[in-house]
């Protein structure tokens, strides 16, 4: 299993922090990339290509070492040594973590082969699913015959056969509907519309008198209705305003007649019976049944009670609710009413019972916590996947953990169905819970402990190597899980044991998803994620065939195709997560994927598909109509039409069953259904043409025999529903309907008539039928939805346009940070519309700021050019002009005026004060001091201490160049701006290329400036370098402007009024920030100082070769120490401790360490008494600052170290080019934490109290959680933009960018603001970045520097 | 728990909002009203309270309504009103109780000076309140033998949530307080009259309502140290600048 690859660690470990490296150079410059990586590997390339494929394969070897020779790592990264005896414990968990590790490896390894494994075995489980019916609430019917019914019985009997599984026991209720079809015939033109209604309803208290009192007698005894009857208590409470209608008690028998109380004189009286039966509809939209449905027994329409019914037959049902079935007393009463009301030519079937089964009906009240649950199922989902980061598709991943844990829940269904258990809970009420329980932690966890995996092993390692992290956490939680639900199991709560046994087979089935399907898609995850980075980071290799893949890795994805070598890509503005408000977000969300639109529409779908679900009937029975409609006026073949659709046919009066009806017909048996058929049918073929209908006819059609078909099919569970009773998962059996005809003749209906009947005037236009007004409620729901619809659309843009910024759409180009050409400003680089906050821009510098030093109060700052200028940082007054020995005065003095510009364009609130004038451009360094006071008086209160200072000074007019100008400057300012402020590749590169290295080596007399020299300039001038000899400067007037180009500044700080600068040269030099003169120098060193710290009177440099100078200033005369430096200048500015003008200031070199690290020092920081030194050597040293003694040796990174942080809270974070950060305990140098979060080098690392804050060369940002060492959120920056950072307060983060800083929000990650620092948008990156103490942030911008105050920080300093 | 996210959006507006306050704004004038807001502690209280007190009112009703489907499984047409069934001023007074209990956990916390760091995460909170609607939902729904077994396994069930998502100790000692003391009062309400249980089966109402309280308070424990720790961000924040 284990790749058997020759190579070992050693190699890895110098070839891969080598590689990297040379990737620390800022991808942001990329012409000064090209130029150094050409520089760099000329000659080189093949042989670092091929070191590039090495450890890839050589990992293998030495990675799987670890959890098999048992050296577990801890979580906070600790390794553990063996110990002598292991506990048992330890022991299992080393197993765990072995058999994770080889689980990992044989995922990573064949994931095509394990997913396709993982999908059968998920179709497999799932396929008992198929056998489960599908859900519906829909009723189901079981028909039996009459004849033989007995009740079943409760226990399942073997051959059924096709008898359903409800099937059993009685049921709620036998229903008994008692037919009513009246009609008032012949019908006479004396008769008005109220009278096709009134009398045929006036029948109906005869009627039910006849059911309520028929008995029926045998040997048995004597039964009644009242005994067979359902004998209902009390209405629900809810319903008072059914109280008057609805049956109270008793049996429950429903009629029409319960509109007027079952009175016929209450019925008499009413005038208005239209009215009565309107009074009790409900308004608006419903689905249910309505009370008049449930009175009639037939759907409205069907009735016939109204002014337009043409046919004049009036139907109605009688239902009789029984709750037990006695065959003889039924078939009496059949008889009787059948005897009574003959129906002559009835065909309806009797011999079928029907027995409807009624599912668990889900109504809304039972919707809204269903609704809430997974609504909370949701949340959790989202805030679970939300913490998915570092991979190539977060979406993917979070996708795949969503599949993981539905399939594990189908498949334990599946499964538990396959071993007979028939689930008999709710699943949609159940599965939100399962989901919560499984839940998505063990995913999560997984990922992260995946991802943080050192970026540079390969995939199956990682993949193992992370597995193999979490599996006793993993392990942990499913026990402890099991446990839980095992004693749930305990209840001995039926419900909960099968909720337990669902978790229980659900758990087991999503651990094992989780180890295959998902492990291996994180594998091809992430490995895609490799190929991208690879793709999109690896300029210098570009012409290099891919890394081989391993041996176990038969099939690789073919890379995608890559980008040409040089460009870097920025990533779509879409993808880029820049952290919008969430406001915005919404709204682009909506805007992206047209949610409103979608949602209407939808909406819209499923609402047409709720009418015609709940009222399938209607639609059907208003065709039937249409066509009924048709067939008189039409074609009187009625060619395709079924016997039972067609209308009444037209008899003259003379038909002999209607003239029988009149009578009580003494005709027990109804004619036989053939001869009946067969006589109407030529009958209404020769009628129907030319007669109007006259004589309303009754007939019977197929459609009456299961009429309560028509209802809605919550028509009985919401009549039971009223007496509290509940159908739900039980069934009622439903008797063939008694039919009942009756004919009334107009003389009847003429007396039953209320004297206000005839008031009604005649129906205005009675051609309007009765179903175009149906159908008008239709329309007029049709007209509604549309136009709340049309409302939502409305209210819905209205949102938006009001939520949604104008030029949303025409702006496309970039939603938070704007680009610097889209920005309205004028030349000063201020943009209202932007920001509030405007940089003060110091401009002074003729070339490129190279080191930046402030003690809040000072801001000191060097460019390439060699010259110091220190300002006062709250005003960004120029207070000192340190020039570089030789170079000419004018050069800066143009400056001036640059500045003086720039503070007119802020707001004219400092007059140009600039120490220098083109007036007295002859007039140099700090001569021009004392010029400058007669120019502005106003400069006078800054002048007294001056005067005398200047006789101790060292007379600097030598210094004068007046040479400069015929010195070409174009090569200084085609001096690319080098990329970062850490160097540390190019040292690292030039320090092996001279080995030994000797600072003469890197002069460059060609390049007045800079800085440690870089690859190309080495190459320019090779051989140069020996001219010039490493003199201090000061003898450098004696010895020439010449001796002195090449001690360039490379580090500088500043505390107090003291500037300590080191050279590249090795010399230490102490300035006097407010005089300009220098203090003192130190050349004990010839190394360059790379590094410089300065701490209380301490100041410790560190050096090219590695070594770490302590040098100790001392002051002569100490009273004057606590003289307070501008407090007679500015009143309210805190005092700080300077030394004073008059001290003699020496710095002695204490103690030199010479052999601090191997490699050379990168990152030297100082804090709390405390010296941390960084190396290329992958350790970070940690130093006491008052012995310079080393108290601790940290390892732990496998790459160079690139940034440290530390505090006075003695916290130490370091980052290095494995794009680890480690947090570490100073006191006792542990480590605390150790997290992978970048790939490529971090960049800076800055810690708040609570977090810790990171960039790396992937332009992220990482923000972590201090204590834990969690990843809070990154911040995917623009490329380039990521390597300077500054946390002005606990919330509030900047980081630089190009030609701009942002603000961010760290509690949230959004971006606050961004501000813009100059116009010219050449994209000169900002480099450097300062925080200063008044919550202002002095960045550089090329050859400016950026004073900027944050407003809200500062109003809250107030 | 769209409640819970919208107070999450909020909060999460806030800093939009300061963005906002912050461009409004120029060099002189006052700080940025926002900021100001959220780290002035009585405003962030109240905020916070707010959020806490819809919160419990929202999950009244909901739970309410599945104590009243426990007794009629059918509803009759007008459902919405019976989410309204109960007497008006009980979930007025569920929101209170829940705003109290989510403003009481952090501030004990700060008090014992043992600042909480189990699992503090939304998704924990989130499967917190679905577990808590869960217990609900099987008090409801799961038709147990007698009441004991009702009361032991709900109890069973609110210490595994209290195991599972606080494990504080603080959190379990304040829960059963303010549970004994919860029911203790309901009690004396039925027996005042002034509240009546529409289950005649006093028992059973009698058996679950410790269980149900506890659960409750460690939810909204829960909920309230999740919605402090925004505020304690911004009081950090502003400590750190003054």
């Amino acid at each position: 299993m284990f790749p058997s690859l020759p190579g070992g660690r050693a190699e890895q470990t110098h070839t891969l922090p080598e590689s990297r490296g040379e990737l620390n150079v800022n991808p942001k410059a990329t012409l000064q990339l090209k130029k150094t990586t050409a520089a760099a590997f000329k000659g080189h390339k093949r042989p670092r290509g091929r070191e590039i494929t090495w450890p890839l394969n050589n990992r293998s070897l030495d990675a799987p070492r670890r959890p098999v020779l048992g050296r577990a790592v801890l979580p906070n990264g600790r390794e553990l040594t063996p110990p002598a005896r292991m506990t048992l414990r330890k022991q299992l968990r080393e197993k765990i973590s072995a058999a994770f590790y080889r689980h990992g490896l044989l995922c990573a390894s064949y994931p095509v082969p394990i997913i396709l494994f993982t999908s059968a075995s998920i179709l497999t489980c799932c396929y008992p699913l198929l056998r489960l019916p599908l859900p519906g609430t829909g009723p189901v019917e079981f028909t039996t015959g009459v004849r033989d019914y007995s009740v079943p019985s409760h226990e399942p009997q073997g051959d059924l056969g096709e008898r359903p599984d409800w099937y059993r026991g009685p049921p709620v209720a036998y229903i008994q509907q008692v037919l009513v079809k009246a009609a008032v015939s012949p019908w006479d033109s004396s008769l008005v519309p109220v009278d096709v209604f009134r009398s045929p309803l006036g029948r109906v208290f005869s009627l039910l008198e006849e059911i309520r009192n028929h008995v029926h007698s045998d040997s048995s005894g004597i039964r009644s209705l009242e005994s067979l009857c359902l004998q209902v208590t009390d209405l629900f409470p809810g319903l008072r305003r059914m109280q008057s209608v609805l049956p109270e008690h008793g049996c429950l028998l429903v009629s029409p007649g319960n509109y007027w109380q079952n009175q016929r004189e209450l019925f008499d009286s009413d005038a208005d019976l239209l009215k009565t039966i309107q009074k009790h509809e409900p308004k608006g939209l419903h689905t249910s049944a309505t009370l008049r449905d449930l009175l009639f027994g037939v759907p409205g329409k069907y009735t016939g009670v109204s002014h337009y019914n043409r046919k004049r037959v009036v139907t109605y049902t009688i239902t009789v609710v029984l709750s037990s079935y006695d065959a003889r007393f039924l078939g009496s009463l059949r008889a009787r009413l059948k005897q009574l009301h003959p129906s002559a030519n009835c065909s309806l079937r009797e011999d079928h019972m029907v027995h409807v089964h009624f599912k668990e009906e889900i109504g809304i009240a039972e919707l809204i916590p269903l609704v809430t649950t997974y609504i909370i199922l949701f949340a959790y989902i989202y805030f679970s996947t939300r913490k998915i980061d570092m991979v190539k598709s977060k979406w993917g991943l979070a996708l795949a953990a969503v599949v993981t844990v539905l399939s594990s829940l189908l498949m334990s269904v599946g499964l538990c169905t396959l071993f007979g258990l028939t689930p008999t809970l709710n699943g949609g009420e159940i599965f939100p819970y399962l989901v919560v329980v499984i839940g998505l932690e063990n995913v999560l966890v997984l990922t992260k402990s995946v991802v943080s995996t050192p970026v540079d092993l390969e995939v199956k390692l990682r993949i193992a190597q992370g597995l193999s992290n979490e599996s006793w956490s993993i392990m942990k939680n499913m026990a402890t899980e099991l446990c839980i639900i095992l004693i749930g199991y305990f209840t001995l709560v039926p419900a909960i044991q099968e909720f337990c046994l669902f978790a229980v087979v659900g758990l087991v089935s999503d651990f094992f998803l989780q180890m295959f399907f998902f492990t291996t898609v994180l594998s091809i995850d992430i490995r895609r994620m490799e190929l991208a980075d690879l793709n999109r980071r690896l300029p210098a290799e570009a012409g290099l065939p891919p890394p081989k893949p391993g041996p176990l890795r038969p099939r690789e994805v073919p890379p995608p195709p890559r980008p040409s070598p040089h460009t870097i890509t920025l990533q779509t503005p879409a993808f880029r997560n820049l952290r919008l408000p969430k406001r915005l977000r919404v709204v682009y969300f909506l805007a992206r994927t047209r949610l409103a639109q979608r949602i209407i529409m939808v909406g819209t779908v499923i609402w047409i598909g709720i009418l015609v679900y709940t009222d399938p009937a209607g639609i059907r029975t208003y065709l039937a109509a249409q066509v009924s409609e048709q067939s008189p006026l039409g074609d009187p073949g009625g060619a395709g039409l079924p016997p039972h659709l067609g209308v009444a046919p037209v008899f003259r009066g003379g038909d002999p069953t209607s003239t029988l009806s009149i009578h009580p017909a003494p005709d027990p048996t109804p004619l036989p259904e053939n001869q009946s058929q067969g006589h109407h049918g030529p009958a209404r073929a020769g009628l129907l043409p030319q007669a109007p209908p006259a004589v309303p006819q009754i007939t019977w059609g197929a459609e009456d025999e299961e009429g309560w078909r028509r209802l809605s099919f919550r028509h009985w569970p919401s009549l039971f529903s009223y007496y509290n009773i509940t159908l739900a998962k039980r069934y009622i059996s439903i008797l063939p309907v008694i039919p009942v005809t009756v004919h009334l003749s107009p003389q009847e209906a003429i007396e039953t008539r209320h004297p206000q009947d005839t008031r009604h005037p005649p129906p205005p236009i009675p051609k309007v039928s009765a179903d175009l007004q149906t159908d008008l409620t239709l329309y007029k729901v049709a007209a509604l939805g549309l136009a709340a619809g049309v409302l939502l659309v409305l209210l819905l843009f209205c949102l938006y346009r009001v939520l949604c910024p104008r030029n949303y759409g025409q702006n496309g180009v970039s939603h938070g940070r704007r680009r610097r050409g889209d920005l309205p400003c004028d030349d000063y680089g201020y943009s209202p519309p932007v920001s509030e906050i405007s940089p003060l821009l110091l401009r002074g510098h003729s070339m490129d700021i190279e080191c930046l030093a402030s003690d809040g109060m000072l801001l000191a700052s060097c460019c390439l050019a060699g010259q110091i200028r220190v300002w006062d940082a709250q005003t960004g007054d120029c207070l000192t002009v340190i020039p570089k020995p030789g170079l000419r005065r004018s050069s800066s003095s143009s400056g001036c005026w640059e500045q003086r510009d720039g503070w007119d364009g802020v707001g004219g609130a400092t007059e140009p004060e600039c120490l220098c004038s083109e007036a007295h451009g002859s007039y140099v360094g700090i001569d021009g001091l004392s010029e400058e006071e007669e120019g502005y008086p106003l400069r006078r209160r800054t002048a007294p201490i001056r005067p005398t200072l200047f006789n101790d000074q060292p007379d600097l007019t030598p210094l004068i160049d007046t040479n400069f100008t015929s010195q070409p400057p174009s090569h200084l300012l085609s001096t690319p701006p080098r990329a970062g402020f850490d160097f540390g590749g190019l040292v690292e590169r030039a320090y092996m290329e001279h080995e030994p290295p000797s600072p003469s080596a890197y002069t460059s007399p060609s390049s007045a400036s800079s800085s440690p020299p870089t690859g190309a300039q080495l190459q320019r001038r090779p051989s140069l370098g020996d001219i010039a000899a490493a003199l201090p400067p000061e003898r450098a007037p004696s010895s020439g402007p010449q001796a002195d180009w090449e001690s360039s500044v490379w580090a500088m700080e500043l505390r107090g009024n003291l500037i300590a600068a080191g050279r590249s040269s090795g010399k230490l030099e102490l300035w006097d920030a407010v005089e300009g003169s220098l203090r003192c120098s130190n050349e004990d060193g010839v190394s360059g100082i790379t590094a410089l710290a300065f701490l209380n009177n301490r100041i410790v440099a560190a050096r090219l070769n590695g070594s770490l100078d302590f040098f100790t200033v001392e002051i002569n005369k100490p009273l004057c120490l606590l003289q307070y430096r501008g407090a007679p200048l500015r009143g309210s500015v805190p005092p700080s401790p300077c030394y004073s003008s008059e001290d003699v200031i020496s710095c002695q070199l204490t103690r030199s360490v010479q052999c601090a690290h191997h490699k050379p020092i990168t990152v030297l920081r100082a804090a709390a008494g405390r010296v941390v030194t960084g190396s290329q050597d992958h350790t970070v040293r940690i130093y006491r600052l008052e012995d310079s003694c080393c108290l601790f040796t940290l390892q732990g990174h496998s790459g160079g170290i690139t940034a440290i942080y530390i505090d006075q809270t003695m916290v130490l974070a370091s980052g290095g080019q494995d794009g680890a950060i480690c947090l570490w305990d100073v006191l006792t140098g542990s480590r605390v934490s150790h997290v992978y979060g970048h790939r490529g080098d971090v960049t800076s690392l800055v810690c708040t109290t609570s977090c810790v804050i990171s960039s790396g060369l992937d332009d992220l940002i990482c923000i972590w959680d201090r204590s834990t060492g969690i990843k809070l959120y990154s911040i995917q920056q623009e490329a380039g933009c990521g390597a300077s950072l500054g946390v002005i307060s606990e919330s509030l983060l900047v980081t630089g960018g190009q030609g701009c800083v942002s603000f961010w929000d760290l509690n949230f990650g959004d971006l606050l603001q961004t501000v813009y620092l100059g116009q010219s948008s050449d994209g000169q990156g900002v480099r450097q970045l300062l925080v200063l103490d008044n919550a202002a942030i002095v960045c550089d911008f090329g050859s400016e520097l950026s004073l900027v105050y944050v407003p809200s920080v500062l109003e809250k300093l107030d | 728990m769209s409640l819970t996210l919208t107070a999450m959006s909020d909060s999460t507006v806030t800093s939009g909002r300061q963005q906002w306050s912050g461009s409004g704004q120029t060099l002189q004038p006052p700080r940025g009203p926002f900021i100001s807001v959220i780290t002035n502690r009585t405003t962030n209280l109240l905020i916070r309270g707010a959020m806490l007190f819809s919160v419990g009112v929202f999950l009244a009703l909901v739970l309410n309504l599945l104590q009243v489907q426990r007794n009629v499984t059918l509803f009759p047409p007008d459902v919405i009103s019976s989410i309204f069934s109960s007497a008006w001023w009980v979930p007025p007074c569920c929101g209170t109780a829940s705003a109290m209990i989510g403003l009481l956990y952090p501030c004990i916390d700060s008090c014992l000076g043992e600042p909480h760091k189990f699992k503090r995460e939304w998704s924990s909170v989130m499967r917190c309140v679905a577990v808590f609607v869960g217990i609900n939902h099987a008090s409801a729904k799961v038709d147990f033998a007698n009441n004991v077994q009702l009361s032991l396994t709900l109890a069973a069930l609110s210490i595994g949530l209290w195991w599972t998502f606080d494990r504080s100790r603080s959190g379990f000692s304040l829960g059963v307080t303010i549970a004994l003391l919860a029911t203790l009062a309901t009690q004396l309400l039925v027996y005042n009259g002034v509240f009546q249980y529409t289950s005649p089966d006093f028992l059973y109402i009698r058996s679950w309502l410790p269980c149900i309280f506890f659960a409750g308070v460690i939810t909204m424990g829960n909920i309230g140290r999740q919605l402090a720790l925004y505020e304690y961000k911004f009081i950090q924040e502003k400590s750190h600048q003054d």
